[in-house]
């Protein structure tokens, strides 16, 4: 596994980041000056709900939207305006999981040539990339035969662990999975996490882990950033923020998710109605 | 991880050969095919199928009628009108073909790059576009024909010319839909060029109506061509249709014969270029083949041999829902194939049932059945359904789809798309209370305004005034659930209503939900995958599994004691107090292996 030469130096350093989305002549700023760490074999989650900018600040680091300021440098360098051949080459470092598993798959192309491509893309020869996505399936415990099959053959679980194997194929070091499991039946998403941990523990890798539900990001990550309207509005590990939030809005977001335990759920909803009476704007 | 196991059972067919064979299923496809390849065939052998040169001139045969030796009779020059017409077709598919390469040539290029590139691409290629649509063709046609001696392959790559915004137009909208795919993204950061995105992803999409758009365009430019050669453009030596039809027009009155040939043979191409394009294009738009059709009755008693599942717990006279031994069925070309398989389950007035299961275990399809609103090819039986104490399963269609929105509430899963995004919502929320409670217009856009205050929406005339995509999803689904309860129903039905959105605003929704429920004391049933819902809202609980019902009871009693393990497991993956990453790394490490880093 590629290591860093100095290991003070984060794998991933986002810092100050801005992102201006234009809509016409009024611009809409997604994101407002956000700063990020991630180290190698770490996993970071963003949490969030829908518009609070955190799906953006994955597309800014994949090189998917425009940065109108701030800096994201990657292993010691610069990638915050990187393009054409220079991003191209951070594909073997950078990679991404999407949301929606229906989507993120070219449903004309079998499963083997969606998994080789970023192989062959890279100059790989055909054999060696054969060899190299079967070694893949396996690692997201898919039968070999799914080389054959197209996308449209597969439940969503599935076709999530087939953009895993995307992912994973170039052995990066950093993936941007943005909200991966949300789609998922809840029964699904159990077993898809389990999977991203264990390959976390298998290969180094680090995630950036994009999610509005605090129940998942409980479970998968190390340490978490709470987003709000563009901003950070509150970082720490994992168990302060899912289980003592500083911030109120933190709070709030972990009462809003309902808890599979009648009398406990009736006390948590209290409590969230009195936090949503304290702080206002009922309406989202 | 027993999804991972077994994918689906359909055969491994490409797309392409799917399609194919989809397409050799309809008649009317068949048919024009043949005729197509005919007068391809035709053509290609014109030199061993013809009887006779088509050139020589016997002056014997100056318009004879058709006889044994020349079947289709002569022409005013004293030519064979069959070999004529052979060798026209050669002439007639060259033209079409150059056509439509011209075509494809330059209007797939330039539309793929302005729909995938977008911006100054795309603004200067379709400035081209609309240029070349304004030029009059004929004019520029006969300008070409007049300076290159009326070269016939110049002539038609001009007539291509013309063709090209055709499909520079298809091809630009379609890169413009598969631009936004997240595929599309996953490719990027894969590290493909723009070229090779292109050609892998956004040419395989552009294909299918590439092809389609050929059909109609090569049926255009044999017309066009046909036109230029009966007004004696383009080459004279070869044998043409359009100088047949020509010839034939001069001698219509005496011999009708001679114009009738030709213009059967161009008639007959066209058409079948015709339907070879539409039975396409239909195969492209629709998935599925629609499975045999079968005359809906309003309600069969339930022939199905299978025990019923679930429980019925209230009498069927004072129930607000009641469903008896529900079957669905779905009609597929593999033949049927059952979703629902007797589920029994009711609902009190004023009581909240949750119907509980992972996607496929047929919930929605329940509640489809429930109120009328399977798709075409989806087919209900059921020993009895009951609305408000009262049997509804043998009325009539309209009659039961008149209790929709008087007595049934409906809320949907996806808020966006069950708002249509061409009206206003507030058209889409007076047009039903006028329609089926015969408000006035103004009475009815009180109403709505009042509701949109009641669900919560604090500016209600701005949201009235709103198209759609102007709100968030959240303010959607208040509007839906508005307008539902507008009809102050006395059963809601939700389906999955707050999995499209996120945590935050799923409390919201679940709220107002229960708010609204008891001030109107409806009975709610709520379809759902998350047993923290189930927590949240419901007073009883039925579990779905593969189309039936395992589990029912009230929620204290199957949240303490689940009685089916599969119950248990979907309660255990609701619960937020799993262990955290940093308690299962303790773990891993303590069992004595290392994390990597």
């Amino acid at each position: 596994m590629k290591t860093d030469a100095n290991n003070d130096t984060p794998l991933l350093d986002v810092a100050d980041l801005v992102v201006d989305y234009r809509r016409g002549r009024t611009t809409f700023r997604a994101l407002n000056g956000v700063s990020v760490t991630i180290g190698a074999g770490e996993c970071v989650g963003l949490v969030g709900e829908s518009g609070s900018g955190k799906s953006t600040l994955g597309k800014a680091i994949l090189g998917l939207t425009e940065v109108t300021s701030g800096r994201i440098s990657f292993a010691g360098s610069d990638i915050t305006h990187a393009k054409g051949a220079a991003r191209r080459r951070l594909a073997a470092d950078l990679q991404v999981v999407f949301q929606d598993p229906y989507g993120s798959l070219d449903p004309t192309l079998t499963v083997g040539h969606i998994l080789a491509e970023p192989l062959t893309a890279a100059g790989t020869g055909r054999a060696e990339a054969r060899k190299a996505v079967a070694e893949m399936l396996d690692h997201v415990r898919l039968p070999a035969d799914t080389v054959t099959r197209y996308p449209s053959e597969f439940s969503g679980g599935q076709r999530q662990r087939i953009a895993i194997a995307r992912a994973l194929v170039r052995r990066p070091r950093l993936i941007v999975c943005d909200e991966p499991v949300s789609a998922l039946d809840l029964t699904t998403q159990a077993a898809v996490i389990d999977l991203f941990i264990d390959i976390q523990r298998e290969t180094g890798v680090s995630y950036l882990f994009v999610s509005h539900d605090l129940g998942v990001v409980r479970r998968i990550c190390h340490r978490v950033s709470v987003m709000y309207q563009g901003e950070c509005v509150e970082t720490g590990p994992n168990e302060t923020i899912t289980r003592n939030p500083a911030h109120s809005y933190t709070r709030r977001l972990l009462l809003a998710s309902p808890v599979a335990d009648p009398a406990r759920q009736a006390e948590r909803r209290r409590s969230w109605l009195g936090l949503r009476t304290a702080t206002g704007s009922p309406v989202p | 991880m027993n999804e991972a196991a077994s994918p689906a059972k359909t055969a491994p067919v490409s797309a392409k050969q799917a399609l194919w064979s989809r397409y050799l299923r309809r008649p009317i496809g068949i048919a024009a095919l043949a005729v197509f390849l005919l007068v391809v065939i035709a053509g290609l052998f014109a030199p061993l199928f013809a009887p006779h040169d088509p050139n020589f001139v016997d002056f014997a045969l100056t318009q004879a009628p058709p006889n044994s030796d020349h079947l289709m009779g002569g022409d005013s020059a004293g030519r064979d009108i069959l070999s004529r017409l052979l060798f026209g077709a050669r002439t007639t598919l060259y033209g079409a073909a150059v056509a439509c390469l011209t075509g494809v040539v330059l209007g797939v290029p330039a539309g793929v790059a302005a729909g995938y590139f977008g911006g100054l691409t795309d603004r200067v290629f379709s400035w081209i576009s609309d240029g070349v649509q304004s030029v009059p063709g004929m004019i520029v046609l006969l300008i070409v024909a007049a300076g290159t001696g009326a070269d016939f392959t110049v002539l038609m790559v001009t007539v291509g010319a013309f063709m090209a915004p055709g499909y520079y137009r298809i091809s630009r909208s379609k890169a413009l839909a598969v631009r936004k795919e997240p595929y599309i993204d996953a490719a990027r950061v894969a590290g493909l060029t723009h070229i090779k995105i292109l050609h892998t992803h956004v040419l395989r999409a552009v294909h299918a109506p590439v092809i389609i758009q050929s059909a109609l365009t090569a049926g255009i430019a044999m017309g066009m061509q046909t036109g230029l050669q009966f007004l004696g453009i383009g080459t004279a030596s070869d044998p043409n249709w359009g100088q047949m039809m020509n010839d034939g027009f001069r001698t219509m009155l005496t011999h009708p014969l001679i114009l009738l040939w030709p213009s059967a043979a161009l008639g007959i191409t066209i058409a079948a270029l015709a339907f070879m394009g539409s039975t396409l294009a239909d195969l492209v738009s629709v998935r599925t083949e629609p499975a045999p059709r079968r005359r809906r009755r309003a309600q069969q008693p339930s022939d199905e041999t299978t025990s019923s599942t679930g429980e019925l717990v209230h009498p069927a006279e004072l129930s607000a829902l009641r469903i008896e031994n529900l079957h669905v069925t779905y009609g597929t070309p593999h033949g049927d194939k059952q979703v629902v398989r007797g589920v029994c389950l009711d609902v009190a007035p004023g009581e909240v049932l949750g119907i509980v299961g992972e996607s496929g275990s047929g919930k929605s399809q329940t509640v489809f059945s429930a109120l009328d609103l399977l798709p075409m090819d989806g087919r209900a039986t059921a020993d009895g359904i009951w609305l408000g104490g009262q049997s509804v399963g043998e009325l009539p269609r309209a009659k039961r789809h008149a209790l929709l929105g008087t007595q049934i509430g409906y809320v949907p899963q996806e808020p966006m798309s069950n708002l249509d995004p061409c009206y206003t919502v507030g058209h889409q929320l007076v047009e039903p209370l006028r329609a089926v409670h015969k408000l006035s217009k103004a009475k009815a856009r009180e109403r709505a305004r009042e509701m949109l205050l009641r669900v919560g929406i604090t500016d209600p005339d701005r949201v009235l005034a709103s198209h759609p995509h102007q709100i968030s999803g959240g303010m959607a689904q208040r509007v839906l659930i508005a307008g539902a309860v507008a009809g102050n129903p006395s059963l809601l039905v939700a389906d999955e209503p707050t999995t499209a959105l996120d945590v935050t605003v799923q409390a919201e929704v679940l709220e107002l939900l229960r708010e609204l429920q008891q001030e109107y004391q409806m009975a709610l049933v709520i379809v759902t995958h998350n047993f923290g819902v189930v927590a949240d809202i419901c007073d009883r609980v039925a579990v779905m599994k593969d189309g039936r019902v395992i589990e029912t009871g009230t929620v204290e009693q199957i949240f303490a004691h689940p009685g089916d393990p599969y119950t248990a497991e979907l309660i255990k993956a609701s619960q937020d107090d799993t262990a955290s990453r940093a308690e299962l790394d303790a773990a891993w490490t303590k069992a004595g292996r290392t994390v990597h880093t």
